[in-house]
């Protein structure tokens, strides 16, 4: 695929502190329009943060997050979209007026238009046949495909998916991996912080390794897993992937 | 199967014929006890009055009515003020939250004959409000105050999970409380909030001090008229009863609608 080289995100020196903590230290990194970025590391390491400081979900302390060379609040409305780990569905409404709420509020599309696209996605995400029913009588799987679907509703041109596996049962986990391969493979600009190895390799552009609130190392998968320069990706790396 | 259910059946109503007897045994022996006569049958024309072939109501009628009509509009300001003062209150301005608190504090820990004193004789007249304006007002600001504490918890219920994804499709915040927080909160706090509008209900009763011809006040004006105060204050009772056993029973089937496909079994 070719890739246009755009920076979708760029970090700039950025810090941020949780009292005496410090949960980003100096990050410079940038993600290209289109690429597909994984970023791994030890819990407690930053990961998160760093994503959540890209929609505003987390506000920092020292530097600058650009989105697509201005801040995130100069784009357009559902330019970044995210995934969550618990899904964060609307528990009070059904799959399809979850999906219809922020195309109709935000976007203000009409009732017909947003259900035409929320159908859509649906059928993209292959859970159709649900939209008339609530979260709870869903699977793990099945709500968070749910939740993809939510954001690519917003046509987004960046999709942030925070740990979106780790709540889920494993014989659960491939069919929203597939959906996410998908996404990647048409040409979606994609941070995903996850420990899905298997995923990173066969979709992910560049890996990420954080520790402390540090970028230690990035690679493309190969390089990463299988030549880790840095001591402390390699020991990381040893602890998940010895199983 | 059949036959088991009549059984039940049966036996329900026994015990409350049994029940029924002895209050009525109680109150019959109390009043003889007192030398006191009843007049049960002079009770239909205070509820509804059939002359020169039309329907009246009676004066306990138009006063359930004042009481109802004060009631709703009091809800209605309850609920603005509770809402306002739990959103102040978790607010990030400190001046909000100290007014909030503030109110909270006040009105919590005085009494509402006070606070209905002082509105109808001091406030009132100063910001110009009749009498029935001023009782809605003092019913208000003094349920307004338990009510907040109420939406408070409910709000503090809801995940934070949910504000994110709202925030991250960039939902509006207005959008983000009318259609993702509030149905939640009010699903959830309908149980104690059906407290709170029963109490607003039976608290209306106050304002019979300031002249505002509700329930009670017509019943005080009929027991001097007529001194029969038992079968009054009874009937007044039993009114009251029906009102707010009705809505308990309204509340219990909003819960169940609002909550019967999404709530976590």
């Amino acid at each position: 695929m070719q890739k246009t080289q755009n920076k979708a995100v760029e970090f700039q020196h950025v810090d941020k502190w949780f009292g005496d903590f410090q949960a980003l230290n100096r990050i410079n990194f940038s993600v290209n329009e289109g690429e597909i970025v994984i970023i791994c590391g030890p819990s407690g390491s930053g990961k998160s943060t760093l994503i959540r400081c890209i929609n505003g979900l987390e506000h920092y302390d020292l530097g600058n997050v650009k989105v697509f060379n201005t801040t995130y609040t100069a784009q357009p409305k559902g330019t970044v979209g995210m995934v969550f780990q618990h899904f964060n569905l609307f528990p009070h409404m059904t799959v399809l007026e979850n999906l219809i709420l922020a195309p109709m509020r935000t976007l203000k599309l009409s009732k017909y238009e947003a259900t035409e696209r929320a159908i859509h996605f649906l059928n993209r995400v292959k859970i159709a046949d649900q939209k008339n029913k609530y979260p709870i009588q869903l699977s793990g799987g099945q709500q968070q495909r749910v939740a993809i679907a939510r954001s690519l509703c917003m046509k987004p041109k960046i999709l942030l998916f925070d740990e979106p596996t780790s709540a889920l049962d494993p014989e659960m986990i491939n069919e929203v991996l597939d959906v996410m391969t998908e996404l990647a493979s048409e040409g979606m600009t994609m941070i995903c912080v996850t420990h899905e190895m298997g995923f990173a390799r066969k979709v992910a552009d560049r890996v990420v390794f954080m520790d402390q609130g540090e970028i230690i190392e990035v690679a493309s998968p190969e390089v990463l897993f299988s030549a880790p320069k840095m001591e402390r990706t390699k020991t990381f790396l040893n602890q998940i992937l010895v199983h | 199967m059949f036959f088991t259910l009549i059984k039940q059946a049966l036996s329900i109503i026994l015990q409350i014929t049994i029940l029924l007897f002895g209050v009525a045994w109680l109150l019959n022996s109390g009043a003889q006890e007192m030398g006191y006569t009843w007049q049960w049958h002079r009770i239909p024309d205070y509820i509804l009055i059939y002359d020169e072939g039309e329907w009246w109501r009676g004066e306990l009628i138009d006063g359930l009515l004042v009481t109802l009509e004060l009631s709703a509009w009091s809800l209605l300001a309850t609920l603005a003020i509770g809402l306002t003062t739990a959103l102040l209150r978790l607010s990030n301005s400190i001046i909000g939250r100290i007014i909030a608190r503030s109110y909270v504090e006040l009105i919590r820990n005085t009494p509402l004959l006070v606070q209905i004193y002082l509105l109808y004789f001091v406030f009132g007249p100063v910001i110009g409000l009749d009498r029935f304006s001023t009782a809605v007002l003092a019913l208000a600001l003094f349920q307004g105050a338990y009510t907040s504490e109420i939406f408070r918890a409910g709000l503090n219920s809801i995940s934070s999970g949910q504000f994110e994804a709202a925030k991250s499709l960039d939902l509006p915040l207005l959008s983000t409380y009318r259609y993702v927080i509030l149905p939640q909160v009010l699903q959830k706090t309908l149980p104690p909030l059906t407290n709170e509008v029963i109490s607003l209900i039976k608290n209306s009763s106050i304002v019979s001090v300031m002249a505002i011809f509700d329930l009670t006040t017509q019943g005080r004006n009929i027991v001097s008229e007529t001194a029969m105060p038992f079968e009054i204050w009874f009937t007044i009772a039993v009114i009251y009863l029906l009102l707010t056993l009705s809505l308990s029973a309204l509340s219990a089937l909003l819960e169940h609608r609002l909550g019967a496909q999404w709530r976590i079994q």
